[in-house]
């Protein structure tokens, strides 16, 4: 019987295989490793750490989008309206610096404008029963369109506290830094990671991936925890507006056309189901990460042309759909 | 006479006189219902008499129009199904009811999960759950994802949802529809601890052996109407089912004379045999669902399927339409040289037909009309190119919803509106349009009123007169035995047996099933 406990254990060790759940992710690890392995030994230089902490600081905006577009994806929902609700933040960051305001109040300002915006949203969605793809579609129309009320030209940000955050850096060790605003989206990651896995909210809003209905039943939280995740993709959109704003130093009614479908792609890259209830927000940040690479790897090969970046993701986006498709069909 | 001086129990929950309307419909009609401790309480009735409506009521699913609920004596309305379940109100229905993305755990303790600061304790979460699981006897890793068990385990870990509220009334709605024998009497058994621990329980089911068994008294429902309330010790079935139906005996008149018909059909069984057959499967099989299975069907005759759950049922008629392509043997169909059918499409083009269990899901269109579910069979078999004139559908819609009696009878309802038993006649009408030779039905009576039951397997008998080939399968041995001509029994993903049904019982199929004499015991596992 002693020998039971033993060769248990050893039987444990020798069956270990991450659980399902986790596969998507893994994969989309595998893939960036993979990619950066690949950038290393055909381009020199690639390897570089440095080049790492770039991707982060020139894709911060990105990452935070992609957060809070996990949170409503996650739901079963889809936010159009966060590329519009970046420009709408540009520039409203732009307007009121320009007006001399001080620089909390203007980023309070902007975050208050994004998150109402996207409470506005979630209680059309969640009250009137509107689909998530058409309140939020109208929501990009009314966001890019307040931006032309506001300017219609690009208006530099000359504010020394904004400059000083944009190229500002931490020093890291053996001399590598990494930009604020990267620091600030990976702790927005982190936040995220903690609140989706650990706290009721989050669970909650799997539930509500899982069965809107049977959430219900369970009584559970259903409109908070719906409004809510459309109110956290809005405050993450003004949020990666200021770091959009901080990475350009512009407010522009032109700027992030679009951006919505990276954070869209990026998340369904990251392992996360389009129809909800599965995913992790690491994975999203690894699928900005690769939509980076991407990019990287076009600006050091130098032949490429940059329409290979939409091609790529475009192809990645098909292969993870199916390969989803394939996984849970499975399961 | 020491319980002559024990006074009655407070009631936990009193409904006085509560009345719902839909639009037009009355649902419920001055309905009253009392439930006290330690008690399991029946809640009876046809589908559509208001049962699930009365539920829904109780727990804050519907406002009610009039009317008073009392809990513990103080008159209470409950917004949502979470005030109710704060007030000590759980329950499970039906459909399961929980999330299957998350682990068995979290769907028990959802909404409820222990935390320090905010923060979910994850290892606290598994051991409660794992301990309610085991007060349960119920076998399940609570870290394990829900969706990855079978409905059965489903249903119990709801049920442990339920009861590890502290509920103090626990509402069981149809929970011993996805169940097999063991099952239920394992539910049986959690039902009857509860009660020791003066829980008041709600039970609904249309098996009224299950009733009989667990059930201390009974409220009895038809069209929204409280028309008995019984102690089920003082009550005989048929009593009971003539309060549910209203007709008394008119319906079991029809079941008799059924079962006559099929009687006489079987003395002419011999001449059946003669005739050509319209399908035969060899060696019919598929890795994981279903071992190589030979079968043959003739015209006008109606081949029942007996089994548990789990025994092959539904994965042999799935076979039989191409809805799971197989992996080995041949399928021949008279007038066809294909092999082998790949999908429903080609079995759609050799005149087959199936209405499978899974209604909600593999079935009905909820949002497009009752017409437009009956005509869906016909307008895919006829191509798209063709549309159906219109002069042709209002006959035909028409001619149908007057030969099976569908209720409302208005083809322009939609079909979510309709009771299970009406769905599922319209749904056999979809097939019934198309004119098949060959009908499989994998469960077709399965949560529907008794009326509706009759009707449908009236219909059974009617159509094998008429020479279509019947495929019947049902969990409910009596109802395949009335049936069938001949009758084929699977277990394990196998057929063991096939024979004539003459002169066999219910406990000769068991016998069959168990390979050993069935006892009384056995009976009524499976009875019920």
């Amino acid at each position: 019987m002693s020998i039971t406990a033993p060769t248990g254990v050893l039987a444990g060790v020798g069956r270990f295989t991450p659980p399902r759940r986790y596969l998507p992710v893994l994969g989309t690890f595998a893939l960036f490793i993979g990619m950066f392995g690949v950038g290393g030994i055909r381009y020199e230089g690639f390897a570089d750490p440095q080049v790492f902490l770039t991707l982060l600081l020139d894709n911060a905006f990105l990452i935070v989008l992609a957060v809070g577009m996990t949170f409503v994806i996650l739901t079963g929902g889809i936010d159009l309206s966060v590329g519009s609700n970046v420009a709408l933040s540009t520039l409203i960051a732009a307007r009121t610096l320009e007006l001399g305001w001080p620089v909390v109040t203007v980023i309070g300002v902007v975050l208050l404008a994004g998150t109402l915006l996207g409470t506005a949203m979630g209680l059309l969605i969640h009250y009137f029963d509107i689909q998530p793809f058409i309140a939020t579609l109208a929501g990009m129309f009314l966001a890019r369109g307040l931006c032309y009320l506001i300017s219609v030209d690009s208006i530099p940000i000359k504010n020394e506290t904004f400059s000083a955050i944009a190229f500002g850096s931490i020093t890291l060790p053996g001399g590598y830094y990494l930009g604020w605003t990267a620091v600030f989206a990976l702790v927005i990651v982190g936040i995220a990671a903690y609140v989706l896995a650990s706290t009721r909210f989050g669970r909650t809003v799997y539930a509500l991936g899982g069965s809107e209905p049977s959430a219900l039943l369970m009584g559970l939280p259903v409109a908070v925890t719906k409004v809510g995740v459309y109110a956290i993709s809005g405050f993450c959109a003004a949020l990666g507006g200021l770091l959009f704003a901080l990475y350009t130093l512009s407010g522009y009614s032109l700027h992030a056309v679009g951006m919505e479908l990276d954070a869209i792609a990026a998340v369904v890259i990251g392992g996360t189901l389009l129809t909800g209830g599965r995913g992790f927000v690491v994975g999203s940040l690894l699928g900005v990460l690769v939509l980076g690479t991407i990019q990287t790897f076009i600006s050091f090969d130098g032949t490429l042309s940059s329409w290979w970046t939409r091609i790529t993701i475009g192809v990645l986006v098909l292969v993870f759909v199916v390969l989803q498709r394939v996984l849970t069909r499975r399961s | 006479m020491s319980q002559a001086e024990v006074t009655p129990p407070r009631p936990v929950v009193e409904m006085r006189d509560v009345s719902i309307t839909f639009g037009t419909v009355r649902a419920l009609d001055q309905v009253s219902l009392r439930l006290l401790p330690g008690e399991v309480h029946a809640l009876m009735g046809e589908n559509g008499a208001g049962k699930s409506t009365l539920i829904k009521a109780l727990t804050g699913v519907y406002t009610i129009d009039s009317g008073q609920v009392d809990v513990d004596g103080v008159e209470t309305q409950f917004a949502t199904p979470a005030a109710a379940q704060h007030a000590g109100i759980s329950t499970v229905y039906q459909e399961v009811n929980l999330v299957p993305n998350l682990t068995v755990a979290e769907n028990m303790l959802l909404g409820r999960e222990p935390r320090r600061l905010g923060r979910i304790l994850r290892r606290e979460m598994n051991r409660r759950a794992a301990d309610s699981l085991q007060a349960l006897g119920i076998d399940v890793d609570p870290t394990s994802e829900l969706g990855s068990h079978p409905i059965a385990v489903q249903q119990l870990v709801a049920i442990a949802r339920a009861v590890d509220t502290d509920a103090r009334v626990l509402i069981l709605d149809e929970p011993t529809s996805s169940l097999d024998a063991d099952e239920v009497a394992r539910l049986f058994e959690v039902m009857r601890r509860l009660r020791e621990e003066d829980t008041a329980i709600v039970f609904v089911s249309h098996f009224l052996d299950q009733v009989f068994e667990i059930a201390d008294r009974m409220t009895i429902l038809r069209n929204g109407r409280v028309v008995g309330e019984r102690m089920v010790a003082e009550t005989t079935q048929l009593e009971l089912v003539q309060l549910m139906i209203g007709r008394d005996l008119q319906a079991l008149e029809r079941i008799d004379h059924a079962a006559q018909e099929v009687a006489e059909a079987e003395e002419t069984g011999e001449a059946a045999a003669q005739r050509l057959p319209v399908l035969s499967a060899v060696g019919l099989g598929r890795k994981g669902s279903l071992e190589a299975t030979d079968l043959t069907l003739y015209a006008g005759e109606v081949v029942g399927i007996a089994g548990l759950l789990g025994s092959g049922r539904t994965e042999l008629a799935r076979l039989l339409f191409g809805a799971d392509a197989a992996d080995t043997g041949d399928l021949s169909i008279e007038g066809s040289s294909r092999r082998r059918l790949r999908s429903p499409r080609h079995a759609i083009d050799r005149n087959l037909a199936f209405c499978s269990e899974d209604r909600k899901a593999e079935g009905v269109f909820e949002e497009l009309s009752v017409a437009d579910n009956m005509l869906l069979g016909l307008q895919a078999s006829r191509g798209w190119l063709r549309p159906i004139p219109p002069a042709t559908r209002a006959t035909l819609v028409a001619e149908f919803m007057t030969a099976l009696d569908i209720r409302p009878a208005d083809p322009s309802l939609p079909m979510r509106s309709l009771s299970g038993g009406n769905q599922q006649k319209v749904l056999l009408a979809r097939w019934l349009i198309t004119e098949p030779d060959v009908l499989l039905l994998d469960e077709p009576t399965r949560g529907i009123d008794i009326g509706a039951k009759t009707q449908i397997q009236q219909l059974v008998v009617d159509l094998a007169e008429k020479g279509m080939s019947v495929v019947f399968i049902s969990a409910e041995l009596e109802e395949v035995l009335r049936l069938s001509h001949r009758l084929v029994v699977l277990k394990d993903r196998r057929k063991i047996a096939e024979r004539p049904n003459v002169d066999i019982s219910v406990n000769d199929v068991l016998e069959i099933i168990t390979g050993e004499p069935g006892g009384l015991a056995e009976k009524e596992r499976v009875d019920a």
